[in-house]
């Protein structure tokens, strides 16, 4: 758990990877849920913010 | 001594050719050679994406093409990200997606795994299970329309003789609760086999030897299937599940055959959906917004699962 948050404040690709694939399934799952339609109305957002997130953190050091 | 191919190459090049390209770098040279298939990416890919996020900023209509375009914002995404017909074309478009996923890598692999056993005429009903997918969609949807009629279908009575119930007494097709389940059917009878054929060949890639030293550890069968097989042919599935998931995302012609999106709007799919408003309703813009949405959501998950495809295959 340390080493995922120290290579957060690193910089490193690896845990911030982890944080923008774990937005873009959220914003997936938001979409796709049949429960709330809150969650649908910011599905977007949610998944446009871990999708540019994830090409942006994609070219971080190891 | 012997002279480079390259040289040799050089020597047939027609002299006004040759002329032609002395003084050139060999970068300039390359370039030439790229550049026609830049820019017809460019032109043919990139452009219509960067067009049709301009226009999904505006009240653009395609079949009023003189009319004023204004620019409304964010109004479009507003308008789809709280339209609840959208909302459940979405949860139609998942239920689809889930349930042929899933069905098509359980039965492909189960049929890879029966096909790569050696037995008499293997190669007979390899080409027999693949003969689905060689079909055209537009042809296969027309047939199971046929198959799934309550009076003459051959799929009703199939299931009447194993269940017993009566053969007209349900309709797929027509039913709400039974049409979203027809499409799936469809779907995976057609696109198991390719599945199947991923799945045999990441079967195939496994050398024998592997399993002769496992036998010889005393490895049981049950043992072998799941540390040596599903190990070494994981990467071959995940990228089956890649192919058709984004396939089945933006799935479009059978449904449309088979169902029209039908009854009522049970198996309206995303795709569908964007096709009445961009085609029907002629509403563009929002038509657009709605098209980068889902392009938004297939970049993103893509991007997420060849991550992992990346890290399976490093193991």
């Amino acid at each position: 758990m340390m080493a995922f948050f120290s290579g957060l404040f690193g910089l490193r690709r690896g845990p911030w990877e982890m944080v923008a694939t774990i937005i873009i399934s959220l914003g997936v799952v938001m979409l796709m849920q049949p429960f709330v339609m809150w969650a649908f109305t910011y599905s977007f957002i949610t998944t446009l913010v871990g999708t540019v997130m994830f090409i942006v953190v994609s070219h971080f050091r190891e | 001594m012997s002279m480079n191919p390259v040289d040799a190459a050089a020597k047939h090049t027609p002299p006004s050719v040759a002329r032609r390209v002395k003084g050139l770098s060999d970068k300039t040279i390359a370039w030439l050679f790229v550049g026609p298939t830049i820019f017809l990416l460019l032109a043919i890919n990139i452009f219509p994406l960067i067009w049709t996020v301009y226009l999904s900023f505006t009240n653009f209509k395609a079949n009023r093409p003189n009319r004023e375009v204004k620019y409304v914002g964010f109004k479009n995404y507003e308008r789809i990200l709280n339209d609840a017909d959208i909302w459940l074309s979405m949860q139609a478009t998942a239920h689809f997606l889930i349930w042929t996923i899933v069905l098509q890598v359980l039965i492909g692999f189960a049929l890879a795994w029966l096909i790569n056993r050696k037995f008499k005429g293997n190669d007979m009903w390899t080409t027999i299970i693949v003969l689905p997918m060689m079909l055209s969609p537009a042809v296969v949807g027309n047939f199971w329309t046929f198959f799934y009629q309550p009076q003459i279908g051959i799929f009703n009575y199939v299931v009447s003789f194993f269940t017993g119930a009566d053969a007209s007494s349900f309709e797929m097709l027509g039913s709400v609760s039974l049409a979203p389940w027809s499409i799936v059917i469809v779907d995976t009878w057609m696109w198991t086999p390719f599945v199947m054929l991923i799945c045999l060949a990441g079967l195939r890639s496994i050398p024998d030897y592997i399993y002769e030293a496992a036998a010889i550890d005393r490895a049981s069968k049950w043992r072998q299937f799941w540390t040596i097989t599903v190990p070494m042919v994981l990467p071959f599935l995940m990228l089956a599940v890649l192919f058709r998931g984004i396939e089945n995302f933006k799935m479009f012609d059978l449904v449309v055959q088979l169902t029209g999106g039908g009854p009522g709007s049970t198996t309206e799919l995303a795709s569908i959906n964007l096709k009445r408003e961009a085609f029907e309703k002629w509403r563009t813009g929002y038509s657009s917004a709605f098209a980068i949405i889902l392009f938004v959501t297939v970049f993103g998950l893509a991007s997420i699962y060849v991550k992992a495809l990346n890290k399976v295959k490093e193991r």
